[in-house]
């Protein structure tokens, strides 16, 4: 018997996850709300423990909403395949006669439009305590927009990688939080250069071309990490 | 037709089985005995092509299969440990799922049919968090059933069963058997059927 003849179907491969994760992330709602609120609360606390000053706090506020956003994306990264792993269904899927890749793929999508979307939707809101203008939050928001979906890509690469280890969490913030840290950089950035006078252009140009790099590279990373892990 | 040549594997520094030989033809079924520990769900994982083995090869209808190989992926119905049903879907959710997943979408009759053969219809809507072990494995059989993969590999799939539902199950295999599929299942219990169709294979 030769192949399947889904073997090569990646946009239902693609669907089929992201229904899946899209679903349970609505069943377990509560988890999602946390998250959401870990959010909030980090970028409200943040103001309250500096001086009330406000042109420090336009100074700070991008890089608050950029560090608030690498954490919540990093929380919410567990749930992408260790609970697949733990009950079997990633041995099904890696089973599957449809393109792992394409799997995976539809399973990063469904962690970003869940923890990066409403960040970015919601940006304008949590910009509010830091007094940033309307340009700054635009450009923002744009940043966010850009980065978070590096983030899942990237995440999700981290999360394959730590399937099975002891300490899987915290091994795979350490793995990862440094690869963010591009991401950081010129996301923040962005949001400074506006400020600055020069322009968010080049910043979101940079982020733009991780983004695609990032979308070329890392499902596929993420896929025979999962076949690594599975063995 | 599935074949092993000269298998070996290993569990960390302990060595499993090694030159391991066995064929399974269309309609026959491999019965994979042995105490705890001694490899049965390695080799199990290893003709799924989920794990490499140290050494040997494995054949599908003459070919030689590497891990995540097309052909076997499009071939194999693996049933292991872990039943593969999420707590958070209901009983028909999980099954349509790993339908879908498997390439065979179902039909709305033909799942209702499947969860009939496992006695679960009246299940269908409950979550799978609040199904019993044996439940959950029933799904699994009914997956089977679902798949049209000719070839079934079982890890202990009497665990958790009930008299009936091993019933079911053997009924499942022997019409499998019947339709010219292949069956490698390990197992502790020896299920009830025609003697001429099934070999043991004994490890450790």
């Amino acid at each position: 018997m030769s192949a399947s003849p889904v073997a090569g179907a990646v946009w239902p491969a693609f669907r089929w996850a992201l229904a899946r994760d899209v679903t349970l992330a609505f069943r377990s709602r509560m988890e999602l709300a946390v998250q959401l609120l870990f959010y909030a609360l980090v970028v409200v606390l943040f103001p309250l423990s500096l001086p009330p000053d406000g042109a420090l706090l336009a100074a700070v506020g991008p890089g608050v909403l950029w560090v608030a956003a690498l954490l919540a994306s990093l929380l919410a990264l567990p749930r992408l395949l260790a609970a697949d792993y733990h009950d079997g269904t990633l041995e099904q899927i890696a089973l599957s006669p449809y393109p792992l890749a394409a799997l995976v793929s539809g399973k990063i999508a469904a962690h970003w439009l869940t923890t990066g979307l409403p960040l970015v939707v919601l940006t304008p809101l949590f910009a509010l305590p830091y007094g940033l203008d309307g340009e700054a939050i635009v450009v923002l928001a744009a940043g966010l927009a850009l980065g978070t979906p590096i983030l899942s890509l990237l995440g999700a690469i981290g999360a394959a990688l730590t399937l099975g280890a002891r300490g899987g969490g915290s091994l795979l913030a350490l793995l990862i939080l440094p690869l963010y840290a591009p991401v950081l950089i010129f996301g923040a950035g962005a949001a400074d250069a506006v400020r600055a006078g020069v322009g968010a252009g080049a910043h979101l140009s940079l982020l733009g071309a991780g983004l695609l790099v990032a979308i070329a590279a890392a499902p596929w990373a993420a896929a025979a990490a999962v076949r690594i892990a599975l063995d | 037709m599935l074949a092993a040549h000269d298998l070996a594997a290993r569990r960390g520094f302990a060595q499993l089985f090694a030159g391991l030989a066995f064929r399974v033809d269309p309609g026959s079924a491999l019965l994979v005995t042995g105490a705890n520990g001694t490899g049965k769900t390695t080799l199990l994982r290893i003709l799924a092509g989920l794990t490499a083995p140290t050494a040997g090869a494995v054949h599908w209808n003459g070919a030689l299969v590497a891990p995540f190989d097309p052909s076997l992926r499009a071939a194999v119905a693996y049933a292991g440990h872990a039943p593969a049903l999420n707590d958070n879907l209901t009983a028909g959710e999980n099954l349509a799922s790993l339908a879908a997943l498997g390439g065979t979408p179902a039909s709305d009759d033909q799942l209702r049919a499947a969860l009939d053969t496992v006695a679960l219809a009246a299940q269908r809507n409950l979550p799978a968090r609040v199904l019993s072990q044996g439940q959950r494995r029933r799904i699994g059989l009914a997956r089977l059933v679902l798949s049209s993969r000719p070839l079934w590999l079982l890890d202990e799939p009497v665990t958790a069963l009930d008299a009936a539902g091993i019933g079911a199950l053997t009924d499942l295999v022997r019409r499998h058997l019947d339709g010219g599929g292949l069956v490698v299942a390990a197992t502790h219990v020896t299920l009830d059927l025609p003697a001429a169709r099934v070999a043991e294979l004994a490890l450790g």
